[in-house]
């Protein structure tokens, strides 16, 4: 089903929407929904509203701003309704029009991104400047547009937030020292969309979608690798609609595939107890759960313990689905912070350092460390900053 | 009711800013330009106002560059009516763009009659807010600025506004229309509307474009610039580092040298 061109009145006709009808109501998803219990309408009661055809009610309370596209209520669902995948982004696209003022958190994102091609609303211009700071050469295929292997799609945080550009100088000195033939686009690149019509606003998808296509096909490459698990999710699902056929990577699956000569060159012992993190994109959306875990046991003194949430069962951090610009208003409303409720599952595992696969995270959770007091006994860090600390010169 | 909001494209000051060779003007080729903020909120109290009252909205806008999106932008948003006036040279004076919006409005035919005309306050290149007061005394019209909050009572023709002053004094007013009024800010924030949306005015709907007038004193108002340059950092602050208790002393210790302690 080409989802750009579904709307919640045709779902019915596909098969996909046809599905969503057989829901058996078991309420598994509103279950395991991290914030189920403050929407007034929580996964199982939206099913039931839509079948009933009370859908408005919906779409003008505040349920879908609490809806952090973790795919949870997707991943448990015994029906194997692909909620997170259909049903939600459009329910969210209708609340989107429908309700009476957009946060105000949530409309700048948008407005940053639809202008300058990131949601924090820095100068496009200055998208590649962390460039300088990496240490290793890095090609921008604008400057030097030779083909490439791999096309490293670098993503919004981990080109202007300071501590994701600590991610992206990681990952600039592995794939260096690995002998990977990569390129960025420089200060050419445009947010991917997040997962697409998951932060509400297909028209700004198909916007950035369009963009970035028309770059890609100016240049060769044979991969794409990017540092964001929610721009793989959009390239995944969502750009092949406009002819995406390159091989797709997220850069730590990618880098678990050069582990055997990736392993001779962390010498550097790091003596620490090490927590991971599963990101819902990579995790429960693309079952990369192993290959993180696999590159961090590679390290020399990482000791890795897990958290009573793991894997398909890990707590999402809050930041998916639009919910990274709706802090203020989760908090406004009373609502704990997820990333809150994750860094405590952390702390209790003993482990100093909590690992992480997706930019949004450090930000996330180091504010949470912060606010719940835990910011002396507990650091976070993205897998690949690991690697690279690990990695002698 | 007839509402006619004026609106003026600026420098988009999160891209970087250049200077032109010759040091009087922004360089054009690396300069962005975006609605200025407090026309937006003049737009987005024009849409309360449509919304509360059976008002007609037009938006007339001054070309200039990224202008198009504006303009539709605000037609999706609900105005009924978009002008953009074109045909004047790049970088015009306040009193030049007060010049070209009053004689636009008072003889391109179909504008008039105008019951409220909204347009913001002030903008990042006009600082001393000239544009909304040039306006209405070009049209012989009253003229209230700083408004930040605004109704209409239809029957009786007057819009109720509320005026800001310094040190937390608001003035209420009532203003005989039609009236210019300077907005510093709507009653909420400019409201977010789809791309999609956008997308589809722009297919289904269409700006009209008028030339810019022929003046009739024959001259225009003219301010010259001398020179631009970026600012100069005149001091540094000082970061005060160490243990917390040498930092509050050598703290303690400069608010002294100061006479404040």
């Amino acid at each position: 089903m080409g989802t750009c061109e579904v709307t919640l009145e045709s779902l019915p006709r596909y098969p996909e929407g046809k599905e969503i009808l057989t829901c058996i109501q078991c309420g598994a998803c509103s279950g395991t929904c991290p914030y189920g219990e403050v929407m007034d309408y929580p996964p199982r009661r939206m099913i039931a509203m839509m079948r009933a055809g009370m859908l408005e009610k919906v779409f003008t309370s505040d349920s879908l701003l609490a809806c952090v596209a973790c795919y949870a209520c997707m991943a448990k669902c015994p029906r194997g309704i692909r909620l997170t995948e259909i049903l939600l982004p459009l329910m969210k696209e209708q609340t989107l029009t429908h309700l009476p003022e957009l946060p105000g958190e949530l409309q700048k994102a948008l407005q940053n991104t639809l202008r300058y091609g990131n949601p924090m609303g820095e100068p496009s211009r200055k998208r590649a400047a962390w460039v300088k700071t990496a240490g290793v050469p890095i090609r921008i295929l604008a400057e030097d547009p030779r083909p490439a292997d791999a096309l490293w799609f670098v993503e919004c945080y981990t080109s202007f937030y300071p501590r994701g550009q600590d991610n992206s100088r990681a990952t600039a000195r592995l794939f260096h020292r690995l002998g990977i033939d990569f390129a960025i686009l420089g200060n050419e690149e445009k947010c991917a969309g997040e997962c697409g019509r998951l932060t509400w606003e297909p028209g700004l998808f198909e916007t950035l979608m369009d963009y970035n296509m028309a770059v890609f096909q100016k240049y060769r490459f044979n991969r794409l690798v990017t540092s964001c698990p929610h721009a793989h999710n959009a390239f995944k699902n969502r750009y092949p609609a406009l002819g995406f056929n390159w091989g797709l990577e997220h850069t730590t699956p990618f880098l678990a595939k050069y582990l055997d000569r990736l392993k001779p060159l962390l010498a550097r012992k790091l003596d620490c107890t090490v927590t991971y993190h599963d990101s819902c994109c990579l995790g429960r959306q693309n079952e990369f759960y192993e290959a993180p875990r696999q590159l961090l046991q590679a390290i020399p003194g990482v000791k890795l313990v897990e958290m009573v949430h793991n894997r398909m069962n890990a707590i999402c951090c809050g930041g998916g689905g639009g919910g990274m610009w709706l802090d203020t208003y989760f908090k406004a409303k009373g609502y704990e912070r997820l990333s809150e409720r994750r860094v405590r599952e952390a702390v209790a595992t003993g482990a100093d350092v909590l690992a992480v696969s997706c930019p949004y995270e450090v930000s996330r959770f180091e504010d949470a460390l912060k606010v719940a007091g835990y910011d002396k006994q507990m650091v976070v860090r993205d897998v690949t900053e690991l690697l690279a600390e690990a990695m002698e010169d | 009711m007839h509402i006619l909001v004026l609106l003026k494209m600026v420098p988009d000051v999160v891209e970087e800013l250049e200077i032109a060779p010759g040091g009087k003007a922004l360089d054009l080729e690396y300069l962005r330009m975006i609605l200025s903020e407090s026309d937006d909120h003049a737009l987005e109290e024009a849409l309360v106002l449509k919304e509360r009252h059976d008002a007609r909205i037009t938006v007339l806008a001054l070309d200039a560059p990224e202008v198009d999106d504006a303009l539709f932008t605000a037609l999706a948003k609900g105005a009924d009516r978009a002008i953009k006036i074109v045909g004047m040279d790049a970088g015009l004076s306040t009193r030049q763009a007060a010049r070209v919006f009053s004689q636009t409005i008072a003889h391109e035919p179909g504008i008039l009659p105008v019951d409220l005309i909204l347009t913001g306050v002030q903008a990042i290149d006009d600082l001393d807010g000239l544009i909304a007061p040039l306006v209405a005394d070009d049209m012989g019209l009253p003229y209230l600025g700083i408004i930040t909050r605004l109704d209409l009572d239809a029957p009786k023709h007057l819009a109720l506004a509320v005026k800001e002053y310094p040190g937390a004094v608001r003035g209420e007013f009532e203003v005989n229309l039609p009236a210019v009024l300077g907005m510093q800010a709507a009653e909420k924030p400019p409201r977010y509307v789809p791309v999609a949306k956008v997308r589809a005015t722009m297919k289904s709907r269409t700006v009209d474009c008028l030339p810019v007038p022929t003046l009739a004193d024959g001259g225009w108002p003219a301010v010259q610039v001398v020179e631009m340059r970026r600012n100069e950092p005149a001091g540094h602050a000082e970061m005060l580092e160490g243990a917390p208790t040498q930092v509050s002393e050598r703290l303690c210790g400069i608010l002294a040298e100061h006479g404040l302690l």
